[in-house]
């Protein structure tokens, strides 16, 4: 995985935990260490075999039980923020990341922003792999060409371009997605307030 | 079906845990990970377990754990990072203090400079902690529905170079935890059962009569050395544990600070000045950065970056890097210098006021250690009876090396100490050495020990050895003071070297005068190279090769006797099943049959 792609991970995660509460809300529901994330967005049906990296060159596309019909969404219990803050307070533990992205970049050169970024990402990249088992969607290398077959989940693959006419859709893979097949959150204990993400230092 | 079996690493800087034969884990010893405190209000499952105790102040509050909302102290990866930040507050090395035979080892000093709502415990009672830290994870997470882990059987490894005191501190630790069915390995005998489990029945190819392995165990803190030879009797293939080396503090620790205060300096060169946190962190930086360049050729250099003490990274970090020939000339060249076989630790002259720490090896050069431990362990395989080896005469000639350990992980550091020990070999006309490839430095031992489980139980080949040393009472002969000599002293043999679990030692004949109702000491020495002596042999002119260790001391009860009195005792050794030493004085004219007394080992010496 490269650098690149890592900063962009480590950035949508923390958007993503954020903002989308079906996501926030399968992170809160594996909050407890010992249970892998079991329904990754894309899980494919009962009947077929357990979560595992496809060994297939050219995977087959699973299909998706049906996106819900359009009209009204179901009415949600607001996501509990909890998991989201620890997972804040992880990264930021570990590798600064709550420090780098509060800090505005524009005054300072590449150097150090290359020195602290080493910090961000050696910290991060070292939390995230202990905590989260990450695979592509597509297992096919970025620039291939690849055919998307009728009854694709429309979360997992995006069609971008010249999007017309009927599956299956012929077109090349410009980013091949991320999926969390699992994750694990350290275990809160305590009276801790979540929302500290980093205690104030006074040294005497 | 295997047995259910745990094996313990209670190692210097990391406790590691496997078990074996239980439901649904396959037949091969497993490690587990450690539920641990890694942060306040936040609990992980580790592979390794920090072994580091801190003890928080009134003012943090408790630090919970799942199974105890209201503990004052925590164990683990929270206990070494506070530690970084509050020093005086932790306990680390407390298995170096467990060995150390200037002090108490049952009296609290740790952590040693203890603020005064801090209460100090003794170091078995830091290696009490860890073991019960494991047993409460047990409980709570890694078998909540099984037996505790005390009523399991417990292999517990301990360094090669442990005296006889020391395990029994060990074993004295593990009681205190609950444990009774325990007994105590040698961690580079572990290191290479693990390797037998991992080689399955392949090990039998790699090793054959005449061969000589040297298992090179260089962790966090530590570096020990031991040799095990392989030998042919009546058509069965045998393992022999033949010796062992002195515990010498100096491990990777040692490496990763020598590298972090280099860097410092050149830091310091440009106005950079760090405080204790950042050079905390500099070093963990260059932990880092040594494994990368170690055991990649082509990387030149790798960048190291301070991170900011206060929430500004950018701007405020400290950007440098460090060097191959850096790592190199620092690394392989300091603390594995290609040096002759011949070549000997240097010692370091003792000051007038000696403070109380630990004795840190005072030469880095691990090779050097390496070669004083086989040259004076030169006769180790030719006293092996049925043992045919074409060793040399000057120095024990290893044909294989097994590493273990964080710091072998490197390759370079690996290939200097082979090259090194190759060179020995070939001048001394004997072959060069080759490697068994290892797995896992890390959890081998604790692996090791849970394998060793169902040895004991007749399963797989055993490695024979006894005890690693022999043992002897000193006594003083009685002449007139003389300023500045010591009185010259007469050791007496009361445990010879090799003794088997499970045996007695025949009784010397020499008696020893006991005061009743007072507590009597006696000076006690060691030594890994007098295989000869026999129990009851004594030395008049001991010379170097007895190394003094803590005294030992007895207490007449005064029931039946006069106060004041001098009885006469000899002393009775024993190995037991657990594999520590009992000594026991027992009386020329008992007043029942059966009267003996214990003798406490690792006493602090009266002075």
């Amino acid at each position: 995985m490269s650098f690149g792609s890592r900063i962009w991970f480590a950035w949508s995660c923390f958007f993503k935990v954020l903002f989308d509460g079906r996501f926030a809300a399968r992170v809160e529901a594996a909050s407890s260490p010992a249970r892998a994330l079991e329904e990754a967005p894309a899980a494919p049906p009962k009947d077929s075999a357990p979560e595992e990296p496809d060994p297939e060159p050219e995977p087959k596309p699973k299909p998706k039980p049906k996106p819900k019909p359009a009209g009204k969404p179901e009415k949600k219990q607001p996501p509990s923020v909890h998991a989201a803050l620890q997972l804040l307070a992880l990264f930021q533990r570990e590798g600064r990341l709550v420090d780098f992205l509060k800090q505005d970049v524009a005054s300072f050169d590449d150097a150090e922003i290359g020195a602290a970024a080493r910090v961000v990402h050696e910290g991060c990249r070292k939390a995230l792999d202990a905590h989260a088992q990450i695979e592509p969607v597509r297992a096919e290398d970025e620039g291939a060409n690849v055919s998307v077959e009728s009854g694709f989940d429309p979360a997992s693959i995006k069609l971008t371009g010249d999007v017309r006419g009927a599956a299956p859709y012929r077109g090349v893979l410009r980013h091949r997605g991320w999926r969390a097949t699992s994750l694990e959150l350290p275990e809160a204990v305590g009276e801790n307030d979540s929302h500290v993400l980093a205690p104030a230092e006074v040294e005497l | 079906m295997t047995a259910k079996a745990v094996g313990i690493d209670l190692g210097t800087t990391h406790t590691a845990i496997a078990r074996v034969g239980f439901e649904g884990e396959g037949t091969r010893p497993r490690p587990l990970a450690v539920p641990q405190l890694v942060a306040r209000g936040s609990v992980e499952a580790r592979p390794l377990l920090p072994s580091f105790v801190y003890f928080a102040h009134e003012s943090e509050g408790a630090l919970a754990l799942p199974w105890d909302a209201d503990r004052t102290f925590s164990v683990g990866e929270h206990a070494r990072s506070r530690g970084a930040e509050s020093p005086s507050r932790v306990v680390s090395s407390a298995k170096s203090w467990l060995s150390h035979t200037g002090i108490d080892r049952r009296a609290p000093v740790l952590p040693q400079s203890a603020p005064e709502d801090v209460e100090q415990i003794s170091p078995v009672e830091v290696a009490w902690k860890y073991l019960d830290h494991l047993s409460e994870a047990w409980e709570a997470e890694l078998d909540p529905n099984g037996a505790p882990l005390a009523e399991h059987e417990v292999i517990l490894a301990v360094p090669a170079s442990f005296d006889a005191a020391a395990r029994d501190l060990t074993i004295e630790a593990a009681y205190a935890a609950g444990m009774e069915n325990v007994t105590l390995l040698e961690e580079p005998q572990a290191a290479l059962y693990a390797w037998i489990d991992a080689s399955g029945d392949d090990w039998r190819q790699h090793l054959s009569p005449g061969d000589v392995v040297l298992v090179v165990d260089i962790g966090g803190g530590t570096t020990d050395f031991s040799a095990i030879a392989v030998l042919e009797r009546d058509g069965a293939l045998e393992l022999h544990r033949i010796a062992v080396g002195d515990h010498i503090l100096l491990g990777g620790d040692n490496m990763d600070l020598t590298l972090a205060h280099v860097l410092n300096q050149t830091l310091a060169r440009d106005g950079k000045k760090l405080d204790r946190w950042q050079m905390n962190a500099l070093t963990h930086a260059c932990r880092g950065a040594k494994e990368r360049l170690l055991s990649d050729a082509d990387v030149a250099s790798v960048p190291v970056v301070v991170p900011s003490r206060g929430s500004d990274l950018m701007g405020g970090s400290i950007r440098t890097e460090l060097r191959r020939n850096d790592v190199e000339r620092l690394l392989v060249d300091g603390f594995f210098p290609a040096v002759d076989a011949a070549a000997a630790p240097a010692a370091r002259a003792r000051g007038g006021l000696t403070q109380i720490g630990l004795p840190y090896a005072s030469d880095p050069a691990i090779t050097k250690h390496l070669a004083e431990f086989l040259t004076r362990q030169a006769e180790a395989a030719s006293s092996l009876e049925g043992f045919r080896s074409a060793g040399s005469g000057a120095l024990l000639a290893p044909t294989a090396v097994l590493f273990n350990g964080g710091v072998v992980k490197a390759t370079a550091l690996r290939a200097r100490l082979l090259d090194t020990l190759n060179g020995w070999l070939t001048s001394a006309g004997a072959s060069p050495a080759r490697i068994l490839p290892g797995e896992d430095p890390d959890l081998a031992v604790a692996r090791g020990a849970a394998y060793y489980a169902s040895v004991r139980q007749g399963e797989g080949l055993r490695i024979r050895g006894g005890t690693a040393r022999a043992y002897y009472v000193g006594i003083e002969s009685p002449m007139p003071a003389v300023p500045g000599i010591d009185p010259p002293i007469t050791a007496l043999c009361v445990a010879p070297f090799g003794m088997e679990e499970g045996t007695e030692a025949a009784l010397p004949p020499h008696e020893l005068g006991v005061v009743v109702g007072e507590p009597v000491q006696f000076r006690f020495f060691g030594s890994s190279v007098r295989r000869g002596d026999e129990a009851g042999a004594s030395i008049d002119d001991p010379g170097e090769h007895l190394e003094e260790l803590s005294p030992i001391e007895v207490t007449l009860p005064a029931e039946g006797r006069a106060e004041g009195d001098v009885v006469p005792v000899r002393l009775r050794s024993q190995v037991t099943a657990v594999g520590t030493l009992l000594l026991e004085a027992e009386p020329f004219e008992p007043l029942e049959t059966g009267e003996r007394w214990k003798i406490e080992l690792g006493v602090r010496a009266t002075e």
